[in-house]
């Protein structure tokens, strides 16, 4: 984010921040309440007894509540835009419902109910989120999922569901509605995106406990200081031992936390998934076993010819002329792939030629001319058509499938003339993410419907723990029961009703959103752009998530530190001038150290609001070399860093008159 | 300075000694809280209590054993204190007073031994033997007992909840460790010079003509297991400092060796408990590197002498015994307070100023360098526990410890252990120095009054007992606000370390690999000390400030 847009940023979200200081907003964050009490303590002691440090102090004392309520306001108005985009969806259109005898009647889209039927024509919007039960239409869904190309969506299997707001570009489908007003997935992910919804997770919660011990540790500490100073005959103010107590409660974190988390589940957006809940981006963070598919994850979806393979006394070139020929006009990517690789990219369909196209029948391509008859296609069909057998073919078929690849012969009007070997292409760089993975101490397992032999070769060419062959969805479902029986937290993307209860049973299910209603139901997150590469960047972010929180922590918690050489000094010295020791930083006076503490304390929550929004840096690698990075930074750099900043400050505050 | 040479010899002495017996004690008490056999004597015993040994225990119902068993020696004990005269073996002394029998009723359940009484002017010999040297054997038990229950409960996978029997692991840690290792150091004792009877005071007439009662008894029996089981409680007022209690600089060593043998040896066994010791191993290095550097510290504070009166007089030896000198004194009271033992060869008022700050600061980390039997272990583990939650994060998973989630309930479990002591101790502290009687205790005015009353309130609520001297404690003012600090700072944290233990032993255990926060580096040893010391010192450093630091700088 750069300077100018946080500007931009922060005075849109001011109003939104003053709200917030209402005290029973900051009910849920304990730290910031004691802050606000404080504040009102020292504003109503300064009115009653003014003096230039009295204000200074319960002027920052605000301001200390400010920044907390502005970082959570900043975080939540970065939302604000996409919500805005996503309500023009909502405006309420004319559905056409079908009756029980099927007549149409014109109805406004907020009056339909689960399980009603409505008719949708090219040009016209989707009424509301259902699954086509009738025809096939491509479909705009670029108003949610950004991207421009239409996609299919059809009746029966894994491409039935639609969007509420979406548009019909072409064809006529019916559609059974499957949500109620105000709850459809657009509804749903305005609330994520406003974050008005926004539940705090497990962890958020878990660390609010902690950092509230935490505090009443030092409301106790300081209450009981009040009493030791007393007998000590060194009487403090009770301005100074608020100034003390906000200094030494993790307000740095305090103020942070919330922004943390709905700037986490920005990022997710961002990249255009939604999780359904907070809980599911830091399960992420805690996956153990990864479950990709191979088509789209780990593989190019497609397969690509890699090598020709000619029998025996054919020459290479007849081979690789035939098998151009065969695809010049087969549109499918291993028919494009073929022709790149004999390299005839240039060449065109011969004029007089008749294409046979491909057909579940026959299971082969080709083309006709001059006479020929060129085919290419399974093996078996091939050998078949020819009405030829040959060992040294079979020889052939047998090599290119225990690599793993599929075998497609080639013959030439009856003449078998040899192999060509499409292999399924891993994608580059997978590896390496995998390894990264790895050093994660994240177990990856590929699923595939291919035999066990083709599985093992992909699965080794990629570089996976593990793969789960010839999967049915019940498969899959019970290697997640018996991954999470070890105590192992699983991850896996789907798309089908039949990975429903698979992405149900899953700590981290995320649905692609050309799937179907049932599957993104029961995944907690959905892929709006359909990757299921995208479930290794899920790992990521829960895993930001979660560090920048710690880091945040740690550097409050190291803070203090410096702080106590600050203000002891200066609360005591004037009783105990041997106390003067402490004070190492040899700040001006104990007024003006006691101020820049407090300022200080201030300014470092603005300073860490952008890195608290953006999240701290993560670069995957082990445990103990993140925290050794970690610690290093926001440990040692907790501790160091106030010194310098108080001593800073105080050089500039000393100035001020009368303080 | 030729006193180096000995004070190293010793601390060498001491180490070796404890190098080689922490290991084979640590797998013997393994083998105890694990093993599924029962002795003889055990059985007799628990049809004697009509227990069944081999039920494994909800926490609640092992919680309510551990609360209800402390009941009974409290009431039991304020009885005996309060029906004393009636009683034989009394040697003559009357009945303590409803706030005294309250507060030693408290103490010595409580393992605190805090001593408002000089036991050779107060107490007969039966009540030293069947009541407080019984609840020295029975309040170390049931603390090595809670430690046993935790390890489990980690060691465990889906549970529900269960955590073990309270009963089989109180006979055990009395049957088979803390009586055996007793009989033998008891002898030893006596062997060199220690005193061990049943006999009236003894009139002697001095040089000068006068005559004098010595008070004999069962002292060395008592010293051994007051020093094992990090009780603390004296036969005699002065404590270890006493002749009789700790005549030469052997029995001086053995003393501290039995101190700190089994604390070091249970953080060995819980390695062993939860089926990886490099664990245990890493939790012993946190405990021993505290232990060394307090003792490193005090030494130096002792030996140096810093301050007007010491450099006067050639050393600071005021309050400290000859036999033993500076170094022993120092190594002896960086034990008792690392461990809640509480018993002293020197007196801790007269420590020099950082000396007694280090002393304060020792009890103030909660009693875990290494701690008392048991109650150190697991006060470590939950300092651990909050070390993985502050950290744990910085690796990009929720915290867990040894494949155990740390999530909302169980944080709130550890954050109230966290928040517990310190705030019994600083409203201790307030109150004392608030109230007219509290101030009425204290023997001087100024920071050195401060330190005396917040050595006492810090003693008591982390039940250490060992006193700074200078305080007149034995008032009911400050025998009520002890008694409850003792009360509260013993069972409010056992009973949170047994809720916490029931929920871990209810979760289903997670394996480690390489993305989870490994807890047995030295990395994890410097962070967990770290975090002990800087939570501790943010909590206490205000008060010690105006109390040792300003005496440390004045």
């Amino acid at each position: 984010m750069t300077t100018l847009n946080l500007q931009l940023t922060i005075r849109e979200a001011l109003p939104g921040a003053v709200r917030k200081l209402d005290p029973r907003e900051l009910l849920a964050t304990p730290v910031m309440l004691v802050v606000e009490v404080g504040a009102v303590a020292t504003t109503v002691l300064s009115a009653l007894d003014p003096s230039v440090m009295g204000w200074s102090v319960t002027v920052w004392l605000w301001l200390t509540v400010l920044f907390g309520t502005l970082a959570e306001s900043v975080a939540e108005g970065r939302g604000k835009a996409q919500a805005a985009s996503l309500r023009a969806l909502q405006q309420e259109t004319t559905a056409r419902r079908l009756r029980a005898d099927g007549s149409e009647e014109a109805v406004p889209s907020t009056a339909l109910r689960t399980g009603d039927l409505v008719v949708v024509e090219a040009g016209q919007r989707i009424p509301g989120d259902g699954d086509v039960v009738e025809g096939v239409a491509s479909v705009d869904e670029s108003a949610v999922t950004g991207e421009s190309a239409p996609v299919i969506r059809e009746s029966g299997g894994d491409r039935s569901a639609v969007t509420g707001g979406t548009v019909v570009l072409s064809d006529r489908i019916v559609v059974r509605i499957s949500s109620d007003p105000g709850q459809s997935f657009v509804d749903r992910m305005i609330a994520l995106v406003e974050g008005s919804e926004r539940q705090r997770t497990p962890n958020e919660i878990a660390l609010n406990v902690l950092l509230s011990s935490l505090t009443a540790i030092f409301v106790v500490v300081v209450g009981s200081l009040y009493f030791v100073a007393d007998y000590s005959e060194a009487h403090q103010s009770v301005l100074v031992l608020t100034a003390l107590l906000v200094c030494l409660i993790p307000t740095t974190i305090g103020a942070l936390l919330s922004a943390i988390g709905i700037a986490g589940m920005d990022r997710l957006v961002r990249r255009n998934v939604l999780a359904m809940s907070g809980r599911a981006v830091e399960a992420a963070g805690d996956v153990d076993v990864l479950l990709l598919d191979k088509t789209g994850t780990i593989t190019h979806g497609n397969r690509q010819a890699s090598e020709l393979l000619p029998l025996p006394g054919v020459p290479y070139d007849e081979l690789a002329e035939a098998s151009l020929l065969s695809s010049l006009a087969d549109e499918t990517p291993e028919g494009r792939s073929i022709v790149t690789l004999v390299g005839g990219s240039e060449a065109r369909t011969p004029p007089g030629s008749a294409l046979v196209e491909f057909s579940a029948m026959t299971r082969m391509s080709g083309i006709d001319l001059d006479g020929r008859e060129i085919r290419k296609g399974a093996a078996s069909a091939v050998t078949a058509w020819a009405k030829r057998t040959d060992p040294e073919l079979d020889g052939l078929v047998q090599q290119v499938s225990s690599s793993g690849g599929t075998p497609l012969v080639v013959a030439d009007s009856g003449r078998l003339l040899g192999v060509i070997h499409l292999k399924d292409v891993v994608k580059d760089g997978i590896r390496e993410r995998f390894d990264e993975m790895r050093a994660m101490g994240i177990r990856t397992v590929m699923i595939t419907g291919d035999n066990a032999v083709t599985a093992a070769a992909i699965a080794q060419e990629a570089g996976v723990d593990d793969f789960l062959a010839e999967a049915t969805p019940e498969d899959k479902l019970a290697l997640i029961r018996q991954e999470q029986e070890g105590g192992r937290m699983v991850a896996m993307c789907g798309d089908g009703t039949n990975d429903a209860p698979a992405l149900a049973q899953a700590d981290v299910g995320v649905a692609m959103n050309t799937g179907t209603t049932a599957a993104k139901e029961a995944g907690n997150m959905v892929d709006l752009d359909s990757d299921p590469t995208k479930l290794i960047d899920v790992v990521e972010i829960g895993k930001q998530l979660l560090i920048t929180r710690g880091a945040l922590t740690t550097f409050s918690v190291a803070n203090d530190v410096a702080k106590y050489f600050a203000i002891l000094p200066a609360m005591f010295v004037v009783a105990f001038p041997e106390l003067d020791v402490l004070n190492v930083m040899h700040l001006s006076s104990p007024q003006s150290a006691i101020v820049s503490a407090v300022v200080f304390n201030a300014l470092i929550i603005v300073a860490l609001i952008p890195l608290s929004l953006r999240g701290v840096r993560y670069r995957p690698s082990s445990a103990t070399a993140l925290l050794r990075r970690n610690l290093l930074v926001y440990g040692l750099g907790g501790l160091i860093a106030p010194f310098v900043g108080i001593k800073l400050l105080d050089l500039v505050i000393s100035l001020i008159p009368g303080l | 300075m030729s006193d180096v040479a000995p004070a190293l010899g010793q601390i060498a002495v001491l180490v070796a000694a404890l190098a080689v017996a922490v290991p084979f004690l640590g797998r013997y008490l393994a083998h105890v809280y694990t093993s599924e056999k029962h002795l003889a004597v055990e059985r007799a015993s628990y049809r004697l209590l009509r227990v069944d040994p081999d039920a494994d225990q909800h926490w609640k119902t092992y919680t309510m054993s551990v609360l209800g068993l402390s009941l009974v020696g409290i009431l039991g004990l304020y009885a005996f204190g309060r029906l004393q005269e009636h009683l034989p073996l009394s040697l003559g002394f009357g009945a303590l007073p409803a706030d005294g029998a309250w507060n030693t009723a408290v103490s010595f359940v409580t393992n605190t031994n805090w001593q408002w009484y000089s036991g050779e002017a107060a107490l007969g010999h039966l009540m030293q033997m069947s009541g407080l040297t019984v609840q020295n054997f029975v309040s170390a038990a049931v603390g090595m007992a809670v430690a046993a229950a935790f390890a489990r409960a980690l060691a465990r996978n889906l549970a529900g909840g269960r955590v073990g029997n309270f009963w089989a692991d109180l006979v055990r840690g009395v049957v088979r460790v803390l009586l055996p290792i007793s009989v033998v150091a008891a002898v030893l004792f006596v062997a060199f010079g220690m005193v061990q009877n049943l006999l009236e005071p003894q009139a002697v007439h001095t040089l000068t003509g006068g005559s004098q009662a010595i008070t004999g008894g069962p002292v060395a029996s008592q010293e051994a297991i007051k020093e094992l089981g990090t009780n603390g409680g004296g036969f005699y007022n002065a404590n270890a400092a006493h002749p009789f209690e700790n005549p030469t600089p052997f029995t001086d060593v053995l003393e501290i060796f039995l101190l700190l043998v089994i604390p070091f040896a249970m953080a060995w066994a819980f390695g062993i408990i939860v089926g990886d010791r490099r664990q245990g191993g890493a939790i012993l290095a946190v405990m021993a590197l505290l232990w060394g550097v307090s003792v490193a510290l005090l030494t130096w504070a002792e030996m140096a002498g810093p301050g007007l009166a010491p450099s006067a007089a050639g050393g600071a030896m005021e309050g400290k015994e000859v036999r033993f000198g500076e170094a022993a004194s120092a190594l002896f009271a960086a034990s008792t307070t690392g461990t809640s033992t509480g018993s002293v060869n020197a007196m801790h008022d007269s420590l020099t100023a950082p000396g007694g700050g280090v002393a304060m600061f020792n009890m103030m980390l909660g009693e875990v360098a290494p701690g008392g039997v048991g109650s150190g272990l697991y006060g470590m583990l939950m300092l651990a526990i909050v070390t993985v939650f502050l950290c744990g994060l910085m690796v990009g998973r929720t915290p867990e410890y040894l494949g155990k989630k740390i999530g909302q309930r169980e944080i709130v479990l550890v954050a109230l252990y966290v928040l517990a002591t310190p705030v019994l101790v600083l409203t201790g502290i307030a109150i004392a120095i608030t109230a007219h009687d509290g101030l009425a205790g204290l023997q001087e005015s100024g920071p050195h009054g401060l330190s005396e009353a917040l050595y006492a309130v810090t003693s008591a609520a982390n039940n250490n007992g060992s006193a700074f001297g200078g305080l007149t404690s034995g008032t009911p003012f400050w025998n009520t606000l002890l008694g409850v600090l003792m009360l509260l700072g013993r069972f409010l944290p056992m009973v949170l370390v047994l809720a916490l233990a029931g929920r871990f032993a209810t979760q289903r255990h997670s394996p480690r690999g390489a993305g989870t926060l490994p807890t047995h580096t030295p990395l994890f040893v410097a962070l967990l000390s770290g975090v002990a010391l800087v939570v501790v010192g943010l909590t206490y450093v205000p008060v010690l400030a105006l109390g040792p630091i300003v005496e440390s700088l004045s």
